[in-house]
């Protein structure tokens, strides 16, 4: 009976610190709604600013933001899957493994903003011909670099949860580990491998530093027509309006944090009903 | 013939798989060699132990000293990192454990969706409702204090810490846990003493994720603590001594709180938001600028070091 | 299968991607990118793409300039990017922009740094901007001399009860150290005008990240002080404060009409920098804004046009 008691308590005070987590999202969400949605018609999102910003929509910025999308998850998949992949299944026992790892984690503690400017270095500078420059692509390799240790993570964890009596029967049944891997371990992982990238995605999305000198204009009057052309994009657009312009309609921030969230909530939830369905054909 | 062909592709993977999994080690060091080569530049000007122990943040007047903003991360991503392990992990268990599987898959989205505020906006909830509200309970002259930082940090660590903690634990064999419940245990030593030690892996990584993200975190602090560069201090010791004397009693609980956790209440830097408000104005490779980038060395050496001794405390991975 | 199918797919696309980009280099984007630095950037007539970089006080300006052209010259292509003054400096020495906006001079490093480069910076007098200096709307203090601001924001003064207001310790507030607000208050106000002054700013006093911060803590902060861009005052939320040079002279109050005689006493020009000069799309720009149009702009965002 105490035992009972006992688990009730500790039941209750997890109960109370999900709700403390929870909380915010409501409230943000409600924030966000409240005040943004006055501010959205269909003028503002299918037209580009006006002469002093007040005016006009946010085209532009959308279009970018789903651009650095697509090519950070080009970036982080092209990385990040296989390497969680060699950490899981073929990473020998060993300083090399291990080295790999604390980079990993070491990664995850680098700002953003020394990310920024190793993409302004590195991309930008340095690789100018292939990059273009400031561009789409030097932004997606730095956003891509920055989420990275999370979707590592994430894909080995995933990976390493598929119980090993099924790589067993696989290569009893005959196959390579290459065959394995591929046909049998990483379809199963497939749930917690999309975790990574939801999380990673929804950070890459809202980050400014690491655009702010890579890819992000304050205005361009047109759409962008190559990998290497410049964009504008809702987060720095964000910080700019709020902080730079005097006079900016509130409800037009808001409005603009209003579309960031919900697009970067509608790339997620595609996402997480993936994720869900694959969860129940689990086998074990 | 196949068997050869196929093979020669499987070869060929496998060495591309290591070269991936490696990257991230390249990407490290190539971010390292970037804040070396930028960054000692600077120490010619000034010696190390006056760079790090000095006391006054001065770069446009060539005076480079980053106790106060070493003090001031310290500070900050100390508390960020204590608030979020402690609010993240107990709610992992419940979405994991204790909650009936419709409100799990309501949960757990809906804490993901907290890492797609971006930290512009996260920053700006922080100014405009975490800063105030301390304001008034705390009775503070204003609302931008480590305190205001390391609250809105904590709510940027935690989607990553309860979403990977959570996997780690729902990735726990169910056998375990049909065996521990068969064996006569309840629910909660089930948890406690096979299920969380069997996860302790994954839920480490969350952790270290979460508080990696703190360290590094850098609109929303630039928005939110107030930038000032000064030593966090406390108040003079008598006022110690006068919060015990009232002691058993809630007005002496109260004191004595307010007195341990006074430097929370004051501005403070960081050195993530110190290299973000600067970078815009220096001139590129003048001594302002290798000092920025030396901050980052310093930030980089400190994450690394203390990333190293969690490594060898863990053990064998 | 199908993942793998997937990484493959997805790895090909990036490699394609990256492999268009190597063969066509710069494909469309004439401007300081591929002309290099010595070059000054434009095409003959106004045709071309142009890049501005700098000053975040006169990004939206940039903006608002920029895009009126753009619609009576569509063969014009004018990117505008913010950053702060120094960065858009920075900018035009390493070449990878045509125009840097700055709300303060080019230090002497910085020009000597261009011409190693072979940059030679030309610079021209876009507008001017009074920096007001506020106050919460309780505060019994509306009028300081240049002393009392330099004593309040190095910390001397730290108490409202010496200049006249309630005993309660003065909330500094500041830019940051990118703006060019933060240095032009700190050589014009705190050092007064002696370019070799020690004075600092208070350790005490917050540095805010924008303007709009500024304004939005002093209307919740009875105790703030603070500086900001004449733009951005809000008389709704924020009481501005008359400034005199000495304690006998008189106390003004910043207005278009002060700022633009010069009686108010703490105003800056809006500056912008170019290679050598100006030419092709940069010198349609410039004459645009320098016109009568273009000065109207510069009083709609909130500063006072060039004296005439």
């Amino acid at each position: 009976m105490r035992e009972a008691i006992r688990q009730r308590m500790w039941f209750a005070l997890f109960a109370s610190c999900t709700a403390v987590v929870a909380a915010p999202v409501v409230v943000i969400a409600g924030l966000l709604l409240w005040r943004g949605l006055p501010a959205l018609d269909w003028a503002f999102l299918s037209t580009p600013p006006a002469p002093g910003m007040r005016e006009g929509g946010i085209l532009p910025a959308i279009v970018g933001t789903l651009w650095l999308a697509a090519g950070t998850t080009a970036v982080a998949l092209a990385f990040g899957l296989p390497a969680g992949i060699y950490l899981s299944e073929y990473a020998p026992r060993g300083a090399l493994t291990r080295a790999v790892r604390l980079a990993i984690v070491n990664l995850a503690g680098v700002p953003s903003i020394v990310y920024g400017l190793f993409g302004l270095a590195v991309f930008v500078l340095l690789l100018k011909r292939v990059t273009g420059g400031m561009s789409i692509i030097s932004g997606s390799l730095t956003l891509g670099f920055l989420i990275l240790p999370v979707v590592i993570t994430a894909t080995e964890e995933a990976l390493l949860a598929v119980p090993q009596t099924l790589r067993q029967a696989s290569v009893a049944l005959g196959a390579t580990r290459w065959q394995t891997t591929v046909r049998v371990v990483l379809p199963n992982a497939a749930p917690g491998i999309l975790t990574g990238f939801i999380i990673g995605l929804a950070r890459a999305a809202g980050e400014t530093a690491p655009i702010m000198f890579t890819a992000a204009y304050f205005y361009l009057r047109h759409l962008p027509t190559s990998l290497q052309d410049g964009v504008m994009a809702l987060p720095y657009h964000l910080y700019v309006v709020a902080t730079q312009i005097p006079n900016y309609p509130a409800a037009k921030a808001w409005g603009t944090a209003l579309v960031l969230v919900a697009l970067v909530f509608a790339m997620n939830l595609g996402a997480v009903l993936t994720r869900a369905r694959l969860r129940r054909r689990r086998r074990w | 013939m196949q068997r050869r062909a196929a093979n020669w592709a499987e070869f060929l993977g496998e060495k591309l798989l290591f070269c991936f999994g490696i990257s991230a080690l390249v990407l490290l060091l190539l971010i390292f060699l970037m804040l070396l080569k930028e960054g000692v530049p600077v120490f010619q000007h000034t010696a190390p132990t006056a760079f790090l122990l000095g006391h006054r943040w001065l770069p446009l007047s060539d005076i480079f000293g980053i106790l106060p903003l070493l003090l001031g991360s310290l500070l900050v991503t100390l508390a960020a990192s204590v608030i979020a392990l402690l609010l993240g992990i107990p709610t992992a268990v419940f979405i994991s454990e204790v909650a009936p599987r419709r409100l799990r898959e309501v949960l757990k989205p809906l804490i993901e969706m907290l890492a797609a505020v971006p930290s512009v906006a996260l920053g700006f909830v922080g100014l405009v409702v975490v800063g105030p509200l301390l304001r008034e309970w705390l009775g503070l002259d204003s609302g931008l204090t480590a305190l205001t930082g390391a609250v809105t940090l904590a709510f940027m660590s935690l989607p990553t810490i309860v979403s990977i903690a959570d996997d780690a634990i729902g990735a726990v064999p169910s056998s375990y846990r049909d065996a521990s419940l068969a064996l006569g245990a309840t629910h909660w030593q089930t948890i406690r003493r096979v299920l969380l030690p069997a996860a302790r892996r994954g839920i480490f990584a969350a952790g270290m994720l979460g508080i990696g993200r703190a360290i590094g975190e850098t609109m929303t602090v630039m928005m939110v603590t107030g930038n000032a560069a000064v030593i966090p201090k406390w108040p003079p010791l008598c006022r110690f001594w006068e919060a015990m004397a009232e002691f058993p009693g809630l007005e002496g609980f109260r004191a004595t709180l307010d007195y341990l956790l006074a430097p929370y209440f004051d501005s403070v830097r960081t050195m993530t938001a110190t290299i973000g408000a600067e970078m815009g104005e220096v001139v590129w490779h003048s001594g302002h600028y290798h000092a920025l980038f030396a901050i980052g060395l310093v930030l980089f050496l400190i994450t690394f070091f203390v990333n190293l001794a969690a490594d060898l405390a863990v053990g064998r991975r | 299968m199908k993942v793998m199918g997937a990484v493959a797919c997805l790895a090909l696309v990036t490699a394609a991607l990256l492999g268009t980009g190597l063969m066509v280099p710069g494909c469309g984007r004439g401007g300081p990118e591929t002309e290099g630095v010595r070059a000054t950037p434009g095409v003959s007539g106004p045709r071309g793409r142009i890049e501005v970089k700098g000053s975040d006080t006169m990004v939206n300006l940039g903006q608002h300039w920029a895009a009126t052209l753009m619609e009576r010259h569509p063969e014009v292509e004018v990117a505008v990017a913010g950053g702060g003054s120094g960065t858009g400096i920075a900018a035009l020495i390493n070449g990878t922009t045509d125009i840097a906006q700055a709300s303060r001079a080019m230090e002497e490093e910085e020009k000597e740094a261009a011409r190693a480069r072979g940059v030679e910076p030309h610079e021209v007098v876009m507008g001017t901007d009074a920096i007001v200096v506020a106050v919460h709307p309780s505060n019994a203090v509306d009028r300081l001399t240049i002393d009392q601001l330099s004593d309040i924001f190095i910390g001397k003064v730290k108490n409202w009860s010496e200049v006249g207001g309630r005993r309660a310790p003065i909330l500094l507030l500041s830019r940051e150290r990118n703006s060019g607000t933060h240095v032009f208050f700190l050589e014009h106000v705190l050092r007064k005008g002696d370019k070799e002054g020690k004075q600092e700013y208070a350790a005490e006093a917050r540095m805010m990240p924008a303007t709009q911060a500024i304004v939005d803590e002093i209307a919740v902060s009875e105790n703030a002080i603070g500086y900001l861009g004449m733009g951005y005052l809000d008389k709704s939320k924020i009481k501005p404060v008359g400034v005199a040079k000495t304690a006998a002279g008189p106390y003004v109050e910043p207005t278009q009409e002060t700022a633009a005689s010069g009686e108010y006493p703490i105003s800056r020009p809006l500056l912008w920098y170019v290679n050598g000069e100006p030419q092709g799309v940069v010198k349609a720009f410039l004459d645009f804004a320098l016109s009568d149009e273009g000065q109207k702009i510069v009083a709609d965002e909130g500063f006072v046009g060039i004296a005439r």
